[in-house]
């Protein structure tokens, strides 16, 4: 984004959020429908540390279920690769388990987990281990067998080919998978929290609604969205961290 | 004892209409330090000969033999086309041919970065790939294929998709590096002028199922104009010619 596009975009905001203000405050909209943006900034100032005790625990079961979904995801990758027939076998359930709504499952899932951590987590991993697993199959498939040969005329097995030539290549894929999953897994977490929780910004936006408090949903809302930003950019930081690969690697 | 030899080598691939021949019955013997052009029409079997000799593809009878230990590991097999690792620099390039034996010490940096040197890239070790021309390129391969330090090297067109020029001054600059990269070397081509250049000997094959038609020993001066090197070109391409005709399939 160029500098007169960044321009652009902030004057649009800013004519946005305006707007908005000037509505509520002539219209008289009463703050348990729609706060003012400043309301909600106040909110987010003043409940400052609510939010934030709120957003670890958020981030917390967002972690715990990343990594869990992000191990899951590798490990159904490489097996898939490595065992055809079981890739095979599994590849329907993979697609299925993404059909079932996983929204749906919560309540159940809480039932079985309780109110901790752990129901949120598993939330989060179901919805991230999908792109992760497509995605890091896409990239170790994507290695043109004659890369392959130089390395193993000269002696090198599979383990030696994965970490030479098929993990490395797989890598911009995995951070692809990543992206789509990471983000999709706070998504995860925060309704995880909407059916059973004692924490997260889930739990406060419930709690918040409830009690008719519009600013704080905003500003949980608003925290929510700025985590998600975060991440994606964090994994874009790290795909611009990987040297370049232009070239053909995959089948031309 | 030979460098590499492979007897009676038949090789193919199964397909849903049965065996698809692409070698049949082919010897062929490589002494140490000697350099072997095979020349043979497109799509006469080459590429399928260097892969069996390299251990990649199982013959289906016949045997292969690296100093009379099975080929695998023992070769270094350069692939036809651009097949660098492009998130790698040259040198990283270079250095992933060792990687397959041990990890890299401090003296392999050192060694793989005079190799490149000596290829004429010494300004590019730290460049990748795409920032570099396709004959640069194809040195780094020949660079990274060489370092691997093999008893034998297969190089399938080694030389292929570059332009005229550049492709005359690699075969000239490629026989008078020969005697430091050491180890024997199998090179497949198209072309009957660079086989000449650059082999001590020149097998041609014939169409597909690839079988040996002729062999010569280059024994004239290198020299493109020259009237024996001109003469024995002449031989080679009747042979082609006629071992076109003689195909099978």
């Amino acid at each position: 984004m160029g500098g007169r596009d960044r321009l652009a975009a902030g004057a649009f905001a800013l004519l946005l959020l305006g707007g908005w203000e000037a509505g509520v405050r002539l219209g008289n909209i009463p703050p348990y429908l729609l706060p003012a943006p400043t309301a909600v900034l106040w909110a987010l100032v003043r409940d400052f540390p609510l939010l934030a005790h709120h957003a670890g625990g958020t981030l917390a079961a967002f972690g715990v279920g990343l990594g869990l979904g992000v191990g899951a995801g590798l490990a159904l990758a490489g097996v898939s690769f490595y065992l055809r027939p079981v890739g095979r076998a599994l590849a329907p359930f993979l697609v299925g388990s993404q059909m079932v709504p996983v929204f749906a499952v919560a309540p159940l899932l809480v039932l079985w987990f309780g109110y901790g951590i752990l129901p949120k987590a598993a939330v989060a991993a179901t919805i991230t281990f999908f792109p992760v697993t497509v995605n890091v199959l896409d990239g170790l498939r994507s290695v043109r067998p004659e890369i392959l040969e130089f390395f193993q005329s000269l002696g090198a097995g599979e383990g030696k080919l994965l970490r030479i030539v098929r993990a490395p290549a797989a890598a911009p894929f995995f951070l692809s998978g990543l992206r789509v999953g990471g983000t999709l897994a706070l998504v995860g977490a925060t309704i995880g929290e909407w059916v059973g929780a004692s924490r997260g910004l889930g739990y406060l936006m419930i709690r918040a609604n409830a009690q008719l408090r519009m600013d704080l949903v905003f500003a949980a809302i608003l925290l929510l969205t700025a985590l998600g930003v975060a991440l994606f950019g964090g994994v874009t930081l790290l795909e611009r961290a990987l040297p370049p690969r232009r070239g053909r690697l995959g089948t031309p | 004892m030979p460098a590499l030899e492979l007897k009676d080598v038949s090789a193919g691939y199964p397909t849903r209409n049965g065996w698809f021949p692409v070698v049949d019955t082919l010897s062929l013997t490589l002494s140490r330090g000697e350099w072997l052009a095979v020349v043979g029409p497109s799509g006469c079997g080459k590429t399928t000969l260097l892969r069996v000799a390299a251990g990649l593809l199982p013959p289906r009878s016949g045997t292969v033999r690296v100093e009379e230990d099975p080929p695998r590991g023992r070769v270094g097999f350069m692939p036809h086309g651009d097949t660098l690792l492009p998130w790698r620099t040259l040198l990283g390039n270079v250095l992933a041919a060792v990687e397959v034996d041990r990890k890299p010490m401090e003296a392999d940096r050192a060694q793989a970065t005079g190799v490149l040197v000596h290829f004429g890239l010494g300004a590019f070790t730290r460049a990748y790939p795409h920032e570099v021309s396709a004959g640069m390129r194809q040195r780094a391969s020949l660079a990274r294929t060489f370092f691997a330090s093999r008893r034998v090297y297969l190089l399938d067109e080694p030389l292929g998709a570059l332009d005229p020029l550049t492709r005359i001054e690699l075969q000239e600059w490629l026989v008078g590096v020969r005697e430091e990269l050491g180890g024997a070397v199998a090179l497949v081509t198209h072309d009957v002028e660079e086989a000449l250049v650059v082999g001590d000997r020149v097998l041609v094959l014939s169409a597909r199922p690839a079988q040996a038609v002729a062999e010569y020993r280059v024994e004239v001066e290198k020299d493109r104009l020259s009237p024996a090197f001109t003469a024995l070109r002449g031989k080679v391409l009747s042979a082609l010619s006629s071992g076109r005709n003689r195909g099978g399939a």
